[in-house]
């Protein structure tokens, strides 16, 4: 996985609260059971007026001449909800986002963003209003989002921090912990000997 | 100290503190479908990395299958059949349990783990699907998480996890006749917001959820991930562990004092209360793209989102009831149980949906309701109303390519999300309980379950 450190990036508004993940890519684009191949099923729905023959919505904001080469999005609160699917994330990176600023995710939606290398950032709607069409530069070492003389700090977990900026993977991480794994199994099958089952049928 | 369910799950499942503060939480069950688990058992194989202990970890075929009679692997939709090889060769190279597309006990994820005993209360479950969230009803932590950290869990056991706050929402009060599980979920989102929950994990409680059979809890927990929770969980009680006894992957008692523990104590504090009187509480319908653009049937539809407004068509002012519906949908992991199917034929039994309905279809959430449907002879009810009878799946929750409604369609469904295009381009879907889909198939209008069920209390 890619470290995060800075992302430079006009702020393209989608400023809807409530987009699902059904929108960011419907379940008729997840062809294969892969992670790629994804970037060109993104907001289908919005994107393209016939999503079958690719056919572009001059309209939708992905489509217009300043967001080419974005990098990141900004949008409305409770960004991701719905399905878990993580084809989601991975279409939106696919496509070149490495940033979200929103006032709120869904929770399965922003662990996914975490273990993909994707930066979600919560601000008040107010920042991200103030944000729309801005060049904005996120700096993720002291947490914070400038745009022209303003500037506003964000909060992160730790350890969502740590994964993106080394570009860590969180099961090599875990990894790591097995002998402690192990011996809390070994514990906690004398414990709760009804939780565990001796081979798969 | 006094402690929530919620804790005392959590407390015991921790194994360590991570370095960043998060903590590394021990996962009891995986479970994974076609859809989303192909990507993590793939990626577990291409990085040589194997299963920590497949006893322990369980796949289905559930969310595009064919539910068409005489199914095989070949699905309408278009590359599905790939997913469902794909699953079923490498859930076997993995050595986890699978449920194939034909097995007896074949179903939807949230319907076949109950119904197997494979949710317990205590537990910590979690699958790469959003819904994950109902099989909190048993009292086990369960969850829906992405396909990257199904991978982690079944590789490491564990989940490496920054711990919710907590909430408790408190139904006061008994439902009036007509309302169920269904519409308490629908009330709450209604009046709190599609993401009133996030960063809590809730349990829910009262004397109204008390009173819900275990089929009518899994329907309110499995409403928890529209509301942006982490989960939903329902202390088990004594019609959990009755529900469970005999089950083939449960245990043989539930006589561990442990099991007695599993209830938040008496004055555990919650970081969020939220009360509801579930009297009040009326058969409720989605009128716009969120489960939040939810009313009471007999309202009329708010001020929302320009944007909602329109893609449902419906103005602001209008009245929900009347509306004509071209389509009607029951199954899905929200309503899709022996109870669900029971409600909804004791509306159909005699009688016939309008002729303006194009397609009315019910889905048996697993093969063992479909069998027990079949049993009771409510697959002959549907059928003389004009329902289609299908094999069991995840079916037309969501538009996969494949089946769909005709475009533009407006339908009534027992599912959980009515966002826009979730049933296919165009399609606009009102979701309500399974009496309410009844209902309004028989009327060719959304309609008010209870009028219905008045009128077969005077005939």
């Amino acid at each position: 996985m890619k470290p995060v450190s800075t992302i430079t990036s006009p702020g393209v508004p989608l400023l809807r609260d409530n987009i699902d993940t059904d929108t960011i890519i419907p379940s008729r684009e997840m062809k294969t059971t892969g992670r790629t191949g994804l970037a060109e099923g993104l907001f289908a729905p919005w994107r393209y007026t016939d999503a079958a023959a690719r056919v572009r919505d001059p309209a939708f904001v992905l489509n217009q001449r300043d967001a080419i080469g974005t990098r990141l999005l900004l949008a409305g609160a409770n960004f991701g909800c719905g399905s878990s699917r993580e084809h989601a994330v991975w279409a939106l990176a696919e496509f070149g986002i490495e940033a979200i600023i929103a006032p709120s995710f869904a929770p399965i939606f922003k662990g996914n963003c975490i273990r993909n290398g994707l930066l979600p950032i919560e601000l008040p709607e107010a920042v991200v209003r103030a944000l729309v069409w801005q060049m904005v530069r996120i700096d993720l070492p002291t947490q914070t989002v400038s745009a022209g003389d303003d500037s506003w700090s964000f909060a992160i977990d730790p350890e969502a921090k740590a994964m993106l900026a080394e570009g860590l993977d969180a099961i090599d991480l875990t990894l790591k912990q097995k002998p402690a794994i192990l011996a809390w199994l070994a514990a906690d099958r004398k414990l709760r000997p009804w939780a565990y089952r001796e081979t798969a049928t | 100290m006094a402690q929530t369910l919620f804790a005392k799950i959590w407390d015991a499942h921790r194994i360590a503190e991570t370095a960043g503060g998060a903590h590394l939480i021990a996962i009891d069950r995986v479970f994974l479908h076609e859809r989303t688990g192909a990507a993590a058992l793939r990626r577990m194989a291409e990085t040589g990395r194997t299963v920590l202990d497949p006893a322990r970890v369980f796949a289905v075929m559930d969310h595009i299958v064919d539910t068409r009679p005489g199914r095989g692997d070949g699905t309408l939709m278009p590359g599905g059949e790939g997913f469902i090889t794909e699953t079923r060769a490498a859930a076997r190279a993995a050595g986890i349990t699978l449920f194939d597309v034909n097995d007896r006990d074949q179903g939807i994820i949230h319907v076949i783990s109950p119904e197997q005993g494979i949710v317990l209360p205590g537990l910590t479950l979690v699958a790469p699907d959003s819904h994950t969230c109902t099989q909190g009803a048993f009292g086990a932590l369960a969850w829906g998480i992405g396909s990257s950290e199904a991978e982690h869990a079944m590789v490491t056991g564990t989940l490496r996890m920054e711990r919710p706050r907590t909430m408790r929402v408190t139904f006061t009060g008994q439902l009036a006749p007509g309302v169920t599980a269904k519409d308490m979920a629908l009330a709450l989102i209604a009046t709190h917001g599609a993401g009133g929950g996030a960063g809590h994990a809730v349990e829910f409680a009262g004397e109204a959820v008390t009173a819900l059979d275990m089929e009518g809890r899994l329907t309110l927990a499995n409403m928890a991930t529209e509301f942006s929770t982490m989960t939903g969980i329902i202390a088990p009680d004594a019609k959990t562990f009755a529900y469970l006894a005999g089950r083939p992957y449960a245990p043989e008692a539930f006589d561990d004092p442990y099991w007695a523990t599993l209830r938040s104590d008496a004055d555990a504090s919650f970081d969020r209360e939220i009360v509801i009187d579930a009297a009040a509480i009326a058969p409720m319908v989605s009128w716009g793209t969120s489960p939040e653009h939810t009313i009471p049937v007999t309202a009329t539809v708010p001020h929302g989102p320009e944007r909602a407004h329109t893609y449902i068509g419906l103005p602001a002012g209008a009245p929900l009831a009347g509306t004509p519906i071209d389509a009607a949908f029951i199954g899905s992991c929200t309503n899709s149980r022996i109870s669900d199917l029971r409600r909804a034929a004791a509306l159909l039994k005699g009688r016939r949906i309008a002729p303006t309905i194009r397609k009315a279809l019910v889905v048996p959430g697993s093969l063992a309701v479909k069998r027990q449907a079949e049993a009771e002879g409510l697959d002959k009810v549907f059928e003389a109303a004009g329902f289609e009878w299908r094999m069991s799946g995840c079916s037309l929750c969501f538009y996969a390519g494949g089946e769909g409604f005709a475009e533009g369609s407006r339908v009534i469904s027992s599912t959980n999300r009515n966002f826009e295009g979730r049933q296919g381009p165009g399609i606009r879907t009102h979701i309500a309980s399974p009496e309410t889909v009844a209902a309004s198939a028989l009327a060719g209008v959304i309609a008010d379950p209870r009028l219905l069920a008045r009128e077969e209390a005077s005939a």
